[in-house]
């Protein structure tokens, strides 16, 4: 357990970490890091390390749960039991059954099911290491690797949070922000069609507030799908140069 | 979690929504009756009945004595479970809770918890050692859409007349002594739920709407009309100007809510 801190934004209006109010942790997104799954990501926020895999389209497992007119999606957020401070079990907690459920909601609005009938798509996310907002992370990674295993896409994907920390809203909290902050407001975007396909909350927030976090997170979400974009089209550079040589 | 319904019932419902009407005649941002019926099971230590329309919702309260969490070694504990029992629906089934299940149960946990509607510092019997543990079962006994909201009222009409049974402690030991106190409540949140159909967000969906409908969108507002708590379900999107219009109006409906029931 980490102790309370005494403040989280400093007399200065900086964060625990140093961080302005509309700062991102440190990114690092990289495409194609699973050699035998059909599409993989890995991305680094802050201290979060998150794997996304997809494999798929294939044969639907057990095959009555095939859908005649567009294909299944399965998602599995997972956390290693190493992941956080005390030990998880890795058993799926409640808590991962409704990530892998409100994760799997955020990224089927993006994706052509239709064109699949009677196929399966599986996405699977491992937290190797949790520090607040890991569910963003894991629907940023999942939506690289669903384009990168080449399932077709209205759009990408990219999820960022903001909250409240004290008496300031803040952007892409992480643990102590989460923990003892006043509201998070995990949020993910279809960038180029402006719309929201995850939206949770808890705290407390009055309906100003709510409006700034919101506004906040889809600008965050805008920076993050800039670093998307680099991530792989830098996979598909360093691919063709190899064809070239 | 869905029956069948015809194609041409899906159009009507999603036509109708366009010329702002409804099906059964509800205007867009219309709840269904609302009835309340409060400690109905004697033996749990509190109770209530919801039926918003059709659906029907019964939660039961429990208290027992036990550990706190570790991270908050001085609250009392509050465990949300939800059943959907099988004969409220011909697509419930029985057996370990599904995904729908545990979603709705952290809804309505998310709802009282976040809003602080429990005096939980007040159920500390020995701190890290034994405090009162707060069990709120909901059991779904008829399906007709909109089980988030039903359940959420249900959950807070039973935690308000919850009744804690006085206890004394010896040897470190809990022992329940005749009579009783009322369970602490300080906030009586209430969550609405809206669907997006056609691009148009209707409040309180029954089922066949939801069947229809792109998205989810659920608001918990408390007493302050501050929000509480939020959850986006469903495989559609929302604009981000529909989900503060949605906010908007779910400050106002749980005013209207909180007005009617006298909370």
């Amino acid at each position: 357990m980490t102790d309370k801190p005494e403040k989280l934004i400093d007399k200065k209006g900086l964060r625990l970490d140093g961080r302005k109010p509309d700062e991102l942790r440190p990114i690092k997104i990289e495409v194609g890091v699973i050699s035998n799954a059909d599409g993989s990501a890995y991305i680094e926020q802050g201290k979060n390390k998150v794997l996304a895999g997809i494999y798929g389209p294939r044969e639907v497992h057990p095959k009555h749960l095939a859908l005649p007119d567009r294909m299944v999606l399965k998602c599995r957020y997972h956390m290693a039991p190493f992941s956080v401070q005390e030990r998880k079990s890795p058993a799926p907690s409640r808590r991962e059954i409704e990530l892998s459920k409100v994760i799997r909601e955020s990224l089927e609005p993006a994706i052509f099911v239709e064109y699949y009938p009677r196929t399966m798509v599986d996405i699977f996310v491992e937290v190797l290491q949790a520090d607040g907002g890991t569910r963003c992370a894991s629907i940023t990674a999942a939506a690289l690797a669903l384009a990168d295993a080449g399932i077709p896409m209205r759009d990408i994907v990219v999820a960022c949070a903001a909250g409240k920390a004290g008496d300031t809203i803040v952007l892409d909290l992480m643990d102590e922000e989460d923990k003892y902050g006043t509201a998070d407001v995990p949020v993910a975007l279809m960038p180029n069609l402006n719309a929201v396909t995850l939206l949770q909350m808890d705290g407390i927030l009055s309906y100003d507030e709510f409006e700034s976090a919101v506004n906040l997170a889809i600008e965050g979400c805008k920076k993050i799908y800039a670093m998307q974009k680099e991530a792989i089209r830098s996979k598909y550079a360093s691919a063709k140069e190899e064809g070239e040589e | 979690m869905s029956a069948v319904i015809t194609k041409v019932k899906q159009k009507e419902i999603a036509q109708l929504i366009e010329k702002g009407k409804r099906l059964d005649g509800r205007g867009l941002t219309d709840f269904r009756e609302i009835k309340i019926e409060q400690g109905i099971i004697e033996r749990a230590e509190g109770s209530a009945r919801v039926r918003l329309g059709r659906t029907d919702v019964l939660v039961g309260t429990k208290i027992e004595f036990g550990e706190p969490f570790p991270d908050t070694p001085t609250e009392g504990v509050l465990t949300v479970t939800t059943e959907l029992v099988p004969l409220a629906s011909p697509v419930f089934e029985a057996g370990p809770p599904d995904e729908n299940s545990i979603e709705l149960a952290r809804i309505v946990d998310r709802g009282i918890r976040e809003s602080k509607a429990i005096d939980t510092e007040k159920l500390c019997i020995e701190p890290g050692k034994k405090v009162i543990v707060v069990f709120v079962d909901v059991y779904v006994l008829n399906h007709d859409g909109n089980l988030i909201d039903a359940s959420a009222l249900a959950a807070m009409g039973a935690l308000l007349n919850t009744k804690v049974p006085n206890y004394e402690v010896e040897d470190g030991e809990v022992k329940t002594t005749s009579g009783h106190t009322q369970l602490p409540i300080r906030r009586n949140p209430v969550t609405v739920t809206f669907a997006k159909i056609g691009g148009k967000l209707i409040v309180d969906p029954w089922l066949e709407e939801e069947q229809v409908m792109d998205a989810r969108l659920s608001i918990a507002i408390d007493d302050d009309g501050n929000i509480c708590a939020i959850q986006k379900g469903g495989n559609g999107y929302f604009e981000p100007a529909m989900i503060l219009e949605a906010a908007k109006i779910a400050k106002d409906k749980a005013k209207e809510i909180r007005k009617k029931l006298g909370w």
